[in-house]
């Protein structure tokens, strides 16, 4: 149900920011933050794919217990490249480097970011980063797991370590770029009257994403660089035949890669608090506890990370220290996940495509927080460990949390980006086809874990097989369920009906200029005079607020679509 | 909508000169403590005049005495943020139970732990 | 975005361009903390580990030449701080005669670490197939810039340190894997530095810094004066450990 105001046809501006100026070389060497976040959206999903590609070969080669597909060796480069793909080369850009370019300056009432050259250098720092381990991916592969675990990738593997190792160490140099731009940005680049405290939470989202790209992001740099200088040069910090020390290895990698998740995760989360609101025409519930929720989240994710060690032989003392910490990190996150409920309560919901992805990620992010609670716990985690449980678990809250908030997202502000709609009921149908299609996927695996069946292993006892082709099955429906927002996304860009400037209508700034915007964003700069998400004091939204008792605001009739 | 920074702070030579004086005779104290035993606290020593060094550089040459209350934050956090990497880990290492043969303070059992004085 | 003299253009202000660089800069260097944290936890959990290995490394490291770059990298931080005061005094001939002293101490501090590392490769001490802890004192021939005398104490040392840990030859490659992780990535640092110097000194000839602006300037300084912290923690570190055996 589109909820468009009623009124005059929108037009496509004569001027935006895509017909500014033409040729290749007005793209590739854009200091636009526009620009550089459809450079971005192109090679992330083109890692996706990729990363989608070894996902098809991990579950087409589970179908069978006996391993008949891919031999041992094979099958470990598949999860390994599976992950490594996934994680540094999608899920972590993704949102920030897409939607937060795009929209932090618009947001913030910007004419750019703080450092747009800078920004141009991070897209190519990713790309110079990906074509190194796309080299590693077709010379050899890897095989290591994505976590790199010392000292089979120091020493022992026979893949193509170095090149990948090279390949992440160079492409968390974007990250720290991005991280470091956002920050300066939302710091001094503030439009008059837009205080912290009126600042779209989508923004608070990545100010805390930032913080932990700046902070853990070099030190997994030093460690895949030492890592690749033991690999290359025989340096022995990790290689337990000079005296170097495997545990040295996790501690200093998942020190970033805990961290790593809220990476992934907080962005998402800041999508979620802009669609929930949009789309119940409604205030955010507890606004402030939800900034600060993302600032916690952020601080506190970095005293985890040990929950990655329980098995290593740590000591009671400190397993509890951080099983304790780790329980601690779930309240700020269940904050909010209460506050986007509550948003919900005397809204006036519509159920538009974002609104959807809104919902599946509400649903699915609360399993897979929930299941890492059972992880954090000492007891159950010695059983759950390296089991399909973890692999469960963590892929409710990429897939089901993070990349539903990513296409979420895409979907609410594709109009914004390229000024068209989609087709609105071809995208729920999608929407709903990639809930099955993932459910159906993940969800066996958590009783394949609790059941016992490890992680990384290319054969498993028979009687877990129907599980696993039930697994396999929900991702051929999930295969179709991403595939087709790729299809009429594209299609929408070039062909969907015009939409306007504010075709929701949503409360941000973004949405006060044209779509797609003008390159300076804003012909005059805003001035801010509003609150967050007010829809009852937003004449200009043209919603119909109801005066009398009742805060209730009337969701506009329905579109002819 | 920059915070605005009090007229600029110039800082001047005759200043940077008593630092950079103070700099020398501190790495010169270094050298020289370095060669008195003082066992485990050699370290502690050397880390500390190091630290006094790194301060006077981070105060008086880098200008962090006169900078914003917004960078005086970030600078903390810095150094709190290599404080919890270093803290953390070692505090893993340190309460292993004799992890590589190597023996850490804490790496006894746990009655050894309780019997013991500090 | 285009540019209106040394205003960028997402900026309204040249207050609000040199506030946003400056805090740029900052949390850069917040981010090389943890990058050189990173290394310095390995050098500590080693450092624990194999203390006599640490130990015997620490003195083959020449004291001289490690107090003498320290010195020196000190004064560079003297130097281009004074270059930032005569960009902030408007006194533009003087910003370019200190920022050339800067960049000369730090090419003398270059100079002096090639001698080390040099030193280092013939000694046989760089982590590898060829590392040999001892191959000075079994072959006083090979490393005549050692003296006799010297000589005796690292034998002394290297007999006292094997009793105590057998692998010593192997640990001891730890700690030349931290000398040359640590001093090659901080020379690194000081290499890009370098080039910001001297980028520096080009807009410096061309009169481009004055009193208004000179923002580049100071942030390139930050950055140079952390190199030099940098190094205020490497020599300690490095060059100290059981000196006074």
């Amino acid at each position: 149900m589109r909820t468009q105001p009623t009124g005059p046809e929108p037009q496509m501006p004569e001027k935006h920011y895509l017909n500014a100026t033409y040729g290749i070389r007005s793209w590739l060497l854009t200091t636009d933050h526009k620009r550089i976040a459809l450079l971005y959206l192109a090679s992330v999903t083109l890692f996706f794919f990729i990363g989608g590609f070894f996902a098809m070969m991990i579950r087409l080669h589970l179908l069978t217990p006996n391993g008949y597909l891919l031999s041992a060796d094979t099958y470990n480069r598949m999860f390994t490249m599976h992950g490594v793909a996934m994680i540094f080369f999608f899920l972590i850009p993704s949102i920030p480097a897409v939607m937060g370019n795009f929209l932090i300056p618009l947001m913030i009432g910007a004419k750019d970011l703080a450092f747009p050259k800078i920004n141009l250098l991070s897209w190519y720092v990713y790309v110079v980063g990906g074509m190194f381990t796309l080299w590693s991916m077709v010379n050899g592969g890897l095989d290591t797991g994505w976590t790199f675990y010392t000292p089979l990738s120091t020493v022992y593997s026979n893949s193509a370590v170095a090149p990948a190792v090279v390949g992440v160490f160079i492409t968390g140099f974007s990250s720290i770029l991005t991280g470091l731009n956002f920050l300066v940005t939302i710091h001094t680049m503030r439009a008059p009257g837009m205080t912290w405290f009126r600042l779209p939470l989508f923004v608070w989202a990545h100010y805390a994403t930032s913080i932990v790209m700046i902070l853990g992001t070099p030190v997994v740099a030093i460690t895949l660089g030492l890592a690749g200088m033991e690999r290359l040069f025989g340096l022995g910090f990790f290689n337990p035949a000079m005296g170097g020390d495997p545990i040295l290895f996790q501690h200093l990698f998942w020190f970033y890669s805990h961290p790593a998740v809220y990476i992934m995760i907080l962005p998402a989360m800041g999508v979620i608090s802009e669609l929930i609101p949009t789309f119940a025409r409604k205030k955010l519930f507890g606004y402030h506890f939800v900034a600060a929720a993302s600032l916690a989240i952020a601080v506190i994710g970095f005293l985890v990370w040990t929950h990655h060690m329980f098995v290593t032989g740590q000591s009671t003392y400190a397993a509890v220290a951080f099983s304790f910490l780790t329980f601690l990190v779930a309240i700020p996150s269940a904050v909010k996940t209460f506050n986007w409920t509550a948003t919900l309560f005397g809204g006036s919901i519509s159920f538009d495509t974002p609104m959807l992805y809104a919902f599946g990620f509400l649903g699915l992010f609360l399993v897979g927080g929930l299941t890492g609670l059972f992880l954090g716990s000492l007891g159950t985690d010695i059983n759950i460990h390296d089991t399909y449980f973890v692999v469960a678990h963590f892929h409710y809250i990429m897939v089901g949390g993070a990349v539903m908030g990513y296409l979420g997202g895409l979907h609410f502000w594709w109009p914004k980006i390229t000024g068209r709609m989609y087709p609105e009921w071809l995208a729920r149908i999608a929407a709903f086809i990639l809930f099955i299609g993932f459910n159906f996927t993940f969800f066996p695996q958590f009783i394949l874990g609790i059941m016992g069946m490890p992680r990384r292993y290319h054969v498993y006892p028979p009687e877990f097989q129907i599980y696993n082709v039930m697994s396999t099955a929900g991702a051929s429906i999930l295969a179709v369920g991403y595939l087709l927002p790729m299809v009429y996304l594209t299609w929408a860009a070039f062909y969907g009906k015009v939409a306007g400037e504010n075709p929701w209508p949503a409360t941000g700034l973004e949405w006060k200029t044209q779509s797609p915007p003008l390159t300076e964003n804003f012909e005059v700069t805003p001035v801010v005079t509003w609150e967050a998400y007010d829809f009852h004091n937003r004449p200009d939204l043209g919603l119909d607020v109801p005066g009398g008792h009742g805060p209730r605001i009337v969701a506009p009739a329905h579109g002819d679509d | 909508m920059s915070e605005h920074e009090h007229s600029e702070h110039i800082v001047s030579p005759g200043t940077y000169l008593v630092i950079i004086l103070t700099l020398l005779a501190l790495t010169g104290i270094t050298v020289a403590a370095a060669y008195v035993n003082l066992g485990r606290f050699n370290i502690v020593v050397a880390l500390a005049i190091a630290t006094v060094k790194a301060t006077l550089v981070v105060l008086i040459f880098m200008h962090a005495k006169y900078v914003p209350q917004r960078t005086k934050l970030v600078i903390i956090a810095g150094i709190f943020w290599l404080a919890l990497l270093l803290f953390l880990t070692l505090s893993d290492y340190a309460s292993r139970v004799d992890y590589r043969g190597v023996r850490f303070p804490m790496s006894q059992n746990i009655s050894h732990i309780l019997n013991q004085h500090g | 975005m285009h540019r209106t003299g040394s205003l960028y253009g997402q900026f309204k202000t040249l207050e609000q361009q040199k506030d946003t660089a400056t805090l740029g800069m900052w949390i850069f260097l917040v981010t090389e903390v943890m990058f050189f944290g990173g290394i310095m936890l390995a050098y500590t959990i080693n450092r624990h580990t194999y203390f006599h290995a640490f130990a015997v490394g620490s003195n083959t490291l020449s004291l001289p030449l490690g107090g003498f770059n320290t010195v020196v990298l000190l004064a560079s931080s003297f130097t281009m701080a004074m270059a930032v005061w005569s960009a902030q005094s408007g006194k533009k001939q003087l910003i370019s005669i200190f920022l050339t002293l800067t960049i000369l101490l730090g090419f003398v501090f270059f100079g002096v670490k090639y001698v080390e590392y040099a030193q280092k490769f013939h000694h046989h001490l760089v982590p590898g197939k060829n590392f040999d802890i001892s191959y000075c004192v079994d072959n006083p021939s090979k490393c005549e810039d050692i003296s006799a005398a010297d000589l005796e104490r690292e034998r002394g040392e290297i007999e006292e340190a094997k009793a105590a840990d057998p692998n010593l030859n192997a640990h001891a490659q730890l700690y030349y894997s931290a000398y040359f992780g640590m001093t090659g990535l901080h020379a690194l640092h000081m290499v890009i530095g370098a080039g910001l110097l001297l980028w520096l000194l080009k807009g410096s000839l061309a009169g481009q810094f004055t009193a208004e602006w000179n923002n580049p300037v100071d942030i390139v300084g930050l950055y140079w004066h952390f190199v030099d912290i940098v190094w205020i923690y490497l020599f300690p570190l490095l060059y100290l450990i059981d000196r006074h055996k």
